[in-house]
């Protein structure tokens, strides 16, 4: 079988053999006896004297001997050799060989020397001694050892840039949603068109207002207006700091060697480029703020008239003025309103009377008369404003050349006029060559209100007489004073004495007069034209006159009834000074001249000293309700009795102030 | 006939007068706006009769202008809602029967 399976690997002297002799099976018994002794050996025997065939063969073959070292420890040998060793083989033979010693003593191990060696590691610890054996190195006796540093931890990280911002947005498309659509676009269309030309009317219109407002009244700038106004007034303070220095502080002390004269410190200067060839025809202050005056400009020049102009000036902006109003015709009297400061009455050269409202833009004014409300028909010379009448309508006097004194009322949109008094030469006797007797009709230069008496107000005429008249009656004067050989230019009533005026005249004097009296208490001859007069509102005897040869006087009758304590050229020569002005609290006075300049004038303190208080309880019943606006530092200023030949001396108080 | 003549005549005069680009709604700044807006009206204007020609010329040069990726939707008639980056919508109407609509989302 063994051989079937391995037929492929032969041996080389392997037999050859045939089926039959392979499939033989060959039955082998082992037995214990050697194959290879010879079974006929025989042996000589002498016994028997013959070859002797021996039946018993060995059979044992020896194949390796070794002679043993261990030796019984029962034995001799083991004795002694423990004896030799000691105390071990004691124990030895003692623990280990009870057993055996006693049941097989014959199959006891004898434990030799190396053998006992070889386990000393169990025996030492299972004996009781202490000896000690050599530990012997042993070369497979080792162990390993491995270590690891650590890992340095991982970690993720990531991150996102943020998405662009989204959002929804739905909607459909159809047919009809476009045609809605454009439909209601194309209507927007149209209405902003509409809107456009709207706008570009109103555009129209504005500009063409706005063009008219140019011509008259510099550029309409609403919006910078007032920055720029203000700026205007700081660059003029600076550029007029040493005026307003000397307006406001100095006091001309060489005053003090001069005696009783006074001088004048020129101030400001005002002019407006588009008056040239004007001159100053009228001058009042504003008596609410002090620093505004009004100017009224034309010409007393027959031959040239022309346009006029009303124009404002503040003493804060002396370089441009305030307000300015064309006129069609010469301004010759103006009057601001004593309440209400924005209403200003005009009289013109044309004979017209017109109130302009400074609070309203544009440059007409709110009221004119015209030729059906009763305007004269000459110049009108002065108005001035009254108090308002039982139904609270302001109204305002004029007198005019025409001979009427005529009353105005603002009622609503118009002016209502009343004629109060018309003026004839009495005694005058026509001489016509009819021999008619008509009455000659006086021209009004002049008029003047009394301050405490109501009713009572002088007339001056250009035949040089003054007329004193009342409100009530319109036939007849109360008094005709021969005053002037020439033309009244003015007439005013003292603000402190109520039977005091003084007036002034072409004819070279002014005059002062009691009016209970038809001569003049006094006359002084300037030797020129006198053009204009007018007290000092802080002491009842100062006044102040204009001459054409473009000078200016200052009395004072408390230190000098006799001649002037000023007398000062102010203007260059040729130049006529035709109005003249107190400021109503600041000691300086305002002149114009026939070229359209006004000049600020200061007063030196000799020219403004009080009258000391004299009898105040008897002065005081002659002051009345009027004197009130005045009374907190004039109360005790008095009117010297000029009925007398000479004035009290008595001692001069200096200005507080 | 009088009606029929009145209707045509209402008729040219809405084509005559609502030609004009009208756009409905957009968040896009002012000169991306009319950029766009000139653009389709070119495009429509170009491919009067093939929508998806003009379409596809908006979006093209749109992606080019301003990046991709651009939508483009034309049509006389549909409904839609898409989620577009901001400022990147544009929604209109034109030649009175067009609407056009142009958003970026990518």
């Amino acid at each position: 079988m063994m051989l079937d399976e391995w037929a492929l690997i032969k041996p080389a002297d392997q037999l050859e053999l045939t089926e039959a002799e392979l499939k033989e099976e060959i039955t082998r018994v082992l037995t214990a006896n050697n194959p290879h002794a010879p079974q006929n050996i025989v042996r000589w025997s002498f016994k028997e004297r013959t070859y002797k065939p021996i039946l018993v063969i060995d059979q044992l073959a020896v194949h390796f001997v070794m002679e043993g070292s261990l030796v019984h420890q029962d034995s001799d040998e083991g004795r002694r050799q423990m004896a030799k060793e000691g105390v071990l083989e004691e124990t030895l033979t003692v623990d280990t060989g009870v057993g055996f010693d006693e049941e097989e003593p014959e199959t006891s191990v004898k434990i030799n020397k190396h053998f006992a060696e070889l386990n000393s590691d169990i025996y030492s610890s299972a004996s009781k001694t202490d000896k000690k054996e050599l530990k012997i190195t042993n070369q497979f006796n080792f162990s390993e050892r491995a270590s690891q540093t650590l890992n340095n931890p991982l970690r993720d990280k990531s991150c996102h840039t943020e998405p662009p911002p989204r959002s929804n947005f739905s909607a459909t498309a159809t047919q009809w949603e476009i045609y809605d659509a454009y439909v209601e676009e194309l209507q927007k269309q149209e209405k902003n068109k509409e809107k456009q030309k709207a706008i570009q009317t109103k555009e129209n219109d504005d500009k063409s207002k706005k063009i008219m407002l140019m011509e008259t009244q510099s550029n309409d700038v609403t919006k910078v207006g007032k920055a720029a106004k203000i700026l205007e007034r700081m660059v003029n303070q600076n550029l007029f700091d040493d005026i307003i220095q000397d307006f406001k502080y100095f006091e001309d002390e060489s005053d003090e060697f001069r005696g009783q004269k006074g001088t004048l410190l020129p101030l400001w200067k005002f002019h407006y480029d588009k008056s040239r060839g004007l001159s100053v025809t009228a001058l009042c202050w504003n008596k609410k703020y002090q620093d505004l005056f009004a100017v009224g400009m034309g010409s007393y020049d027959f031959n040239k008239q022309g346009h006029g102009m009303l124009v404002f000036y503040t003493l804060k902006n002396p370089s441009f003025p305030e307000y300015i109003y064309l006129t069609t015709s010469g301004v010759l009297c103006l009057d601001i309103h004593d309440q209400h400061s924005y209403l200003v009455a005009v009289g013109f050269y044309d004979g017209c009377v017109a109130v302009y409202n400074l609070k309203q833009k544009g440059a007409e004014p709110v009221y004119k008369s015209t030729a059906k409300t009763g305007k004269h028909t000459d110049p009108v010379w002065q108005v001035h404003w009254q108090n308002d009448d039982m139904d609270n309508n302001h109204n305002f006097y004029s007198v005019s050349s025409d001979g009427r004194v005529v009353s105005w009322t603002l009622v609503k949109n118009e002016l209502v006029f009343t004629d109060i008094i018309r003026l004839t030469l009495n005694g005058v006797i026509s001489e016509g060559p009819e021999g008619a007797q008509q009455p000659y009709i006086a021209c009004g230069t002049a008029f003047d209100f009394h301050k405490q008496i109501d009713y009572l107000f002088l007339v001056g005429t250009e035949e040089g007489k003054i007329h004193k008249c009342s409100k009530t009656y319109s036939s007849q004067f109360l008094e005709t004073y021969d005053a002037h050989s020439m033309a009244v230019d003015t007439v005013k009533w003292n603000h402190y004495h109520p039977k005091v005026f003084i007036s002034c005249s072409s004819d070279w004097t002014v005059k002062i007069w009691d009016h209970t009296i038809n001569t003049p208490v006094f006359t002084f001859d300037l030797n020129v034209a006198v053009g204009d007069v007018s007290w000092a509102p802080y002491s009842s005897t100062v006044f102040a006159a204009v001459t054409t040869d473009g000078t200016v006087h200052v009395f004072d009758l408390s230190i000098n009834k006799y001649e002037a304590l000023c007398q000062q050229s102010v203007v260059a020569k040729k130049t006529k000074l035709t109005h003249l002005e107190f400021n109503p609290i600041h000691p300086i006075i305002i002149v114009g001249d026939d070229r359209g300049y006004i000049i600020s004038l200061k007063l030196s303190p000799n020219l403004r000293k009080e009258p000391k208080v004299r009898a105040v309880q008897s002065f005081q019943t002659r002051i009345s309700a009027d004197l009130q606006n005045y009374i907190l530092f004039r109360e005790d200023k008095v009117m010297p009795d000029i009925h007398y030949s000479g004035p009290t001396k008595h001692g001069r108080k200096q200005m507080a102030h | 006939m009088a009606g029929t003549g009145e209707g045509k005549k209402e008729e040219a005069d809405y084509k005559r007068l609502h030609s004009f680009p009208l756009i409905r709604h957009t968040d896009m700044p002012e000169e991306m706006r009319v950029e766009t807006m000139e653009l389709c009206v070119t495009a429509c204007e170009k491919f009067a009769t093939n929508n998806e020609s003009a379409a596809k010329m908006i979006k093209e040069s749109m992606d080019k202008k301003f990046g991709s990726s651009w939508h483009v939707v034309i049509g006389e008639g549909f409904g839609f809602e898409v989620t577009h980056e901001v400022k990147n919508l544009l929604y209109m109407f034109f030649g009175g029967s067009l609407a056009v609509c142009v958003w970026k989302c990518s």
